[in-house]
């Protein structure tokens, strides 16, 4: 340590202390700055290129990737639209069947009464006309049944005797 | 720490095979004497070595009749005594003449310039004994470690070696980032040597600066981290060249470099980390009583690690570095040299890695204190 102490050159400390920091400051001016910030430029531009590069394919994969959602889309669509228009094609011959089914029944059901009805008339007509022609025959048959005496009562007896059995 | 570890156990090595080559050294018909001197020769010359030197010198020699030559350029010294005084080196002729200048004398003892009268004597204090001499050149008696010379010692401002170096870097940096600089202005790729330095650039913001101060404050930091990184670094690698210098060996440097970094922790720190220090939360009243001293200490000690770690760690590799080349001139047998020149190389290329790891572990642990003086409440 004395050893030291002894061989400490004020002189020497002095000039390297003077020249050190002049070449500090000289340098930091016109050399450590500039040096420095073309570097940091360079780098920054090199990071900027990067991530331009980066975005661009990032770009590039949302399009894709758009495109392949919108064929997607496209097909769940029209599977949907395909299905869509079965159901409403099933439901369409469902509904026609169940009416057509129906206006058959009625239709039918019209029938039956009309001929229910025309069978009535027809049935009073025919009584009717039996009725008329029973009530001229038998005036027809009294006529001339009656034109005789004995028949007369022949046909009184007849009678009686019909509704007794009756 | 690791390195210095590692230094240690490198050392522990080389003893071993210095144990085991001067014991074939005895058999052989080697003699001893002169060994000894070279030795202190080459501890003296290490010892120089780590020390900073008012000349630049490549290399010395001594001639035939026994005159010191030196190789290099002589360098401004600057002292402050009752005025500027400036004068080249070459005046102090290495410590072996007395330079004068507008009336006053002076001379080179151990490094450092002390105020002579015209004779240039040296007078001792200590426990030198009552003897009073001159001494010529550098460590010529190598018992006066316990001695003080009480002459007067002007404020010395001299550019030294180290400062010569320091300048250099400094010019080195500011060139070199401000064209890196320039080029990004017409285009964001680097190109060059940027190609080089971006990486380096950005490991210090990403992997030193982000981790451990966080991503919203680093960007303030980021000049003094830069700067010291490659500062130290730089520096540190040329002291493994041939050109003999060590600047952040120098207490000096690695303080100053470390006192920047506790003004800024210091200047920087929120709240928050003031009052972790003086009144620590969660912990009972008289804990946070005896905790407030030992953390304000700790605001001291983190920077005073980082001195004394990049300078340990340096001078270390240097010393062990020369004495492995040092063995070479003292076992001048087949199997010492090719070992020596082996080991020098190997430990060359680990020192180069120190170079750069001491720069990471400086800034890494600056950016550390950084972080906790700006770091938020989470409790």
């Amino acid at each position: 340590m004395e050893k030291l102490i002894e061989q400490f050159s004020f002189g020497l400390f002095f000039w390297q202390m003077l020249l050190f920091i002049a070449l500090l400051l000289l340098l930091r001016k016109y050399a450590w700055k500039p040096i420095l910030g073309a570097v940091e430029k360079r780098e920054e531009g090199i990071k900027d290129a990067l991530e331009a590069a980066e975005a661009a394919k990032k770009e590039m994969q949302n399009v894709t990737a758009d495109s392949e959602k919108l064929l997607r889309e496209a097909k769940v669509e029209r599977d949907a639209l395909l299905k869509e228009a079965r159901e409403i094609k099933e439901s369409i011959i469902a509904e026609a069947k169940e009416q057509a089914q129906v206006e058959g029944d009625k239709v039918i059901k019209q029938a039956q009464a009309t001929i229910e009805a025309e069978k009535k008339a027809a049935v009073a007509d025919i009584k009717a006309q039996v009725a008329n022609l029973s009530v001229e025959i038998a005036e027809k048959v009294i006529k001339e049944e009656l034109s005789n005496k004995d028949k007369q009562l022949k046909l009184v007896d007849d009678m009686l005797g019909d509704i007794k059995l009756n | 720490m690791r390195n210095s570890f590692f230094s240690k156990k490198i050392v522990a090595v080389i003893f071993l095979i210095a144990g085991f080559v001067s014991a074939q050294n005895h058999e052989g018909e080697e003699v001893e004497t002169g060994a000894h001197d070279l030795k202190t020769e080459i501890k003296e010359y290490i010892d120089h070595h780590l020390l900073d030197s008012h000349d630049f010198n490549l290399y010395s020699y001594t001639t035939d009749t026994g005159e010191h030559k030196y190789v290099g350029f002589p360098l401004p010294v600057i002292l402050w005594d009752n005025g500027l005084k400036v004068f080249s080196s070459s005046k102090l002729k290495h410590g072996e003449g007395v330079a004068e200048v507008d009336g006053s004398y002076y001379k080179l003892y151990h490094n450092k310039i002390y105020k002579t009268d015209a004779e240039g004597t040296i007078n001792y204090g200590g426990h030198h004994g009552e003897e009073t001499h001159t001494e010529d050149a550098f460590g010529e008696n190598l018992v006066v470690d316990d001695s003080h010379p009480t002459n007067e010692k002007p404020l010395d401002f001299s550019i030294t070696k180290n400062v010569v170096f320091i300048i250099a870097v400094a010019l080195l940096m500011f060139l070199v980032f401000r064209s890196m600089a320039k080029r990004y202005q017409k285009s964001t790729m680097p190109k060059g040597l940027g190609r080089f330095l971006e990486p380096l650039v950005l490991f210090v913001r990403d992997e030193i600066a982000i981790p451990n101060i966080g991503e919203h404050k680093y960007k303030r930091y980021m000049s003094y981290l830069l700067t010291v990184f490659f500062f130290v670094w730089i520096i540190n690698l040329l002291g493994l060249t041939p050109l003999g210098v060590n600047v952040t060996n120098n207490i000096a440097v690695t303080f100053a470099l470390a006192i920047i970094t506790y003004f800024i922790t210091t200047f920087t720190g929120n709240k928050n980390y003031w009052k972790h220090i003086f009144w620590m939360p969660g912990v009972p009243v008289p804990m946070k009583i005896i905790l407030a001293p030992i953390e304000l200490l700790g605001t001291f000690i983190k920077p005073f690690s980082l001195m004394i770690r990049l300078y340990a760690n340096i001078t270390a590799g240097h010393v062990v570095l020369m004495s492995i080349i040092g063995l070479m001139f003292i076992f001048k047998n087949w199997i010492g040299s090719p070992l020596s020149f082996l080991l020098a190389f190997a430990l060359s290329l680990l020192e180069l890695l120190v170079a750069a790891l001491q720069a990471y572990i400086f800034t890494m642990l600056s950016a550390l204190y950084f972080g906790m003086a700006v770091e938020e409440d989470h409790h």
